[in-house]
């Protein structure tokens, strides 16, 4: 099979955010770039394909500056053929219609039998570019899952919902979004990780995808972020003293005429 | 454009009040713009969800019942969509973000060709213009933004944030039946069936009321003991990263980045420290509660009433007063 995975790079999680000078976008001074953890968890399971089946093939492809090479670094290592960059000066600030025009424009230069996304990235959380793409090209998606089992060009996938879990089916070429869950991510090995030090990474622009530049980026954006700013602070509130029982009593009697939360 | 348009979603045929509280929101900015606000209800057999709709003050509502969309589609509930956003022109459409509606509205927007913002926590109407506030980087910030260009304009709205409308008017909208014409073989994608996640009663992202538990729980059967506290209270079960990655707990339940970011009445906090990525999630509830034996821990720095105290010793003492209040 021949496998795509989309990826981004995200400020790990455990970033503090601060809103640069701007006002529209993250201080990213201090701030250390990862793999989308959700996308993890997507390009696991095309491994596991892989493992399965040596013939298959996964490429890896993101969009963006020169850093997310990195990201694309270690999918590599963790055991992915092949991967392409999205890179074009014209494609910043792009919305999510742009995102998944550029990456649609990506995929259809290949055949693919089945397309990997995380979720959504953690940063942005559009939660929206990958079934963008799957309905772009006319393929099915199945959405936020947690199980993906394949046959002979059919599938079954097991998506999250509230409470329960939706059992899906439909053929291949499909699209899915992974959910955390799915599987438990390797590693990249030090063979891994050597190897991918040899891999190129391969190139794209605009022009290379055929598509005109005033369609995606700032000036194609439909979606536009007017400003970023900081959630309004949380004053501290008050410790409630004395033992469990009298603690218990002032707090049922805070929530109920004070907060009026019950 | 000529209305607004809002997803009402139902599951057997009963009305989510996440798809009632978009439907509230889509009458208050109807009203701000002037323009008649439109239902729709995708499904089979729903005679009873649309006459309840529609005593909820839209326009007209529109019956899309399908045999085929008696289960979730993404492509075939895209479908039911994209003909109601054509029969009555709509400019703007709102929907649930719930599972189905965030997985539904990117398959509309690709179709519309419009712009879409998910997950929003505030919505305004400036010089005759939607602007949305919607949490970023897990709710550690918060993006402002608007609708560039003409064509319709797609939003996802979170859930226990916006007000539902009254029922029960007497003066109900026109159900008007929207003739689908699908059968399970023109469908891409469609669900066989539906099972109940394992110990899910409430989904964390959905209740009014969480209670919460961290590493300090020591291990999955001390989970019990917030159960039933979440049981007395009516609301949901959640988890911080610390628990769900010991395995302790269903992923599921998981609050945080990584996890559900979520904007309850009540979260109350059990034996969780607060990690960044933790507060992400929960700290646009209403009202927060920290039960943390550790005084210094950073959850007490955010919460409105902090209890320095054993949860083991606590959470029982609260869930039999609960049981008690609700008793009496």
């Amino acid at each position: 099979m021949n496998l795509a995975v989309l990826v981004s790079q995200v400020p790990d999680t455990a970033t503090r955010i601060a809103i640069a000078a701007d006002g529209r976008s993250i201080d990213e001074s201090g701030v250390n770039f990862v793999l989308n953890p959700y996308d993890e968890f997507a390009l696991e399971e095309a491994l596991r394909i892989k493992d399965r089946d040596p013939l298959t093939q996964v490429t890896v492809i993101s969009i963006g500056e020169d850093r997310v090479q990195n990201a694309l670094r270690s999918c590599l290592a963790m055991g992915a053929d092949r991967a392409i960059l999205v890179r074009d000066p014209a494609l910043r600030g792009s919305d999510p219609l742009g995102t998944a025009r550029l990456l649609a424009a990506a995929l259809k230069q290949d055949r693919y039998d089945l397309l990997f996304f995380g979720r959504q990235s953690v940063g942005t959380d559009h939660a929206q570019t990958g079934i963008l793409v799957a309905e772009m090209l006319g393929v099915p998606h199945a959405g936020v899952i947690v199980k993906l089992t394949i046959e002979s060009g059919a599938a079954r996938a097991e998506r999250e919902i509230e409470g329960a879990h939706e059992h899906l089916v439909f053929r291949l070429p499909a699209a899915v979004t992974a959910q955390k869950g799915l599987n438990e991510p390797r590693y990249a090995s030090l063979k891994g990780i050597m190897a991918a030090k040899k891999k190129t990474i391969e190139f794209r622009d605009c022009a290379a995808l055929g598509i005109d530049p005033a369609t995606v980026g700032e000036r194609g954006a439909r979606l536009r972020l007017r400003r970023l700013s900081l959630p309004p602070a949380r004053k501290t509130g008050r410790r409630l003293e004395g033992e469990p029982e009298a603690q218990v009593r002032e707090l049922l009697r805070l929530l109920r005429e004070e907060a009026q939360a019950l | 454009m000529k209305s607004l348009l809002v997803f009402v979603e139902q599951r057997d045929g009963q009305v989510k009040k996440s798809g009632l509280e978009a439907l509230g929101e889509g009458l208050r900015v109807g009203a701000a713009l002037a323009l008649p606000v439109h239902a729709a209800l995708v499904g089979s057999d729903l005679e009873a969800a649309a006459a309840r709709v529609s005593g909820c003050g839209p326009h007209k509502v529109w019956n899309a019942s399908c045999p085929a969309l008696r289960l979730y589609s993404p492509d075939g509930y895209a479908t039911a969509l994209q003909q109601a956003v054509r029969r009555c022109d709509a400019g703007i459409i709102f929907l649930p973000a719930s599972a189905m509606g965030k997985d539904v509205a990117p398959r509309l927007a690709a179709r519309l060709g419009a712009p879409l913002a998910s997950d929003c926590t505030a919505v305004r109407v400036e010089e005759g213009r939607i602007v949305v506030d919607r949490p970023v980087y897990s709710g550690k910030a918060l993006a402002t933004v608007e609708f560039a260009g003409e064509g319709p304009i797609l939003a996802t709205l979170r859930a226990n944030l916006f007000s539902p409308p009254p029922e029960g008017r007497p003066d109900p909208a026109r159900v008007e039946s929207l003739p689908i014409a699908l059968d399970e073989a023109a469908l891409l994608c469609r669900t066989v069936e539906a099972t109940a996640a394992a110990g899910a009663r409430l989904d964390v992202a959905e209740a009014e009321i969480v209670v919460s538990g961290g590493r300090a729980m020591k291990g999955p059967e001390n989970f019990a003991i917030l159960q039933e506290l979440a049981d007395a209270l009516g609301g949901a079960l959640g988890a911080s990263r610390a628990a769900v990655d010991a395995g302790w707990i269903d992923h599921q339940h998981q609050v945080g980045q990584t996890g559900k970011t979520i904007s309850p009445n009540l979260y109350i906090a059990c034996g969780i420290s607060g990690a960044v990525q933790h507060l992400a999630g929960m700290s646009s509830s209403k009202v927060i509660v920290a039960i943390n034996k550790d005084a210094e821990a950073p959850i007490f720095k955010i919460a409105d009433y902090g209890l320095v105290a054993d949860l083991f010793q606590v959470v029982p003492i609260l869930t039999r007063e609960v049981r008690r209040l609700k008793g009496s």
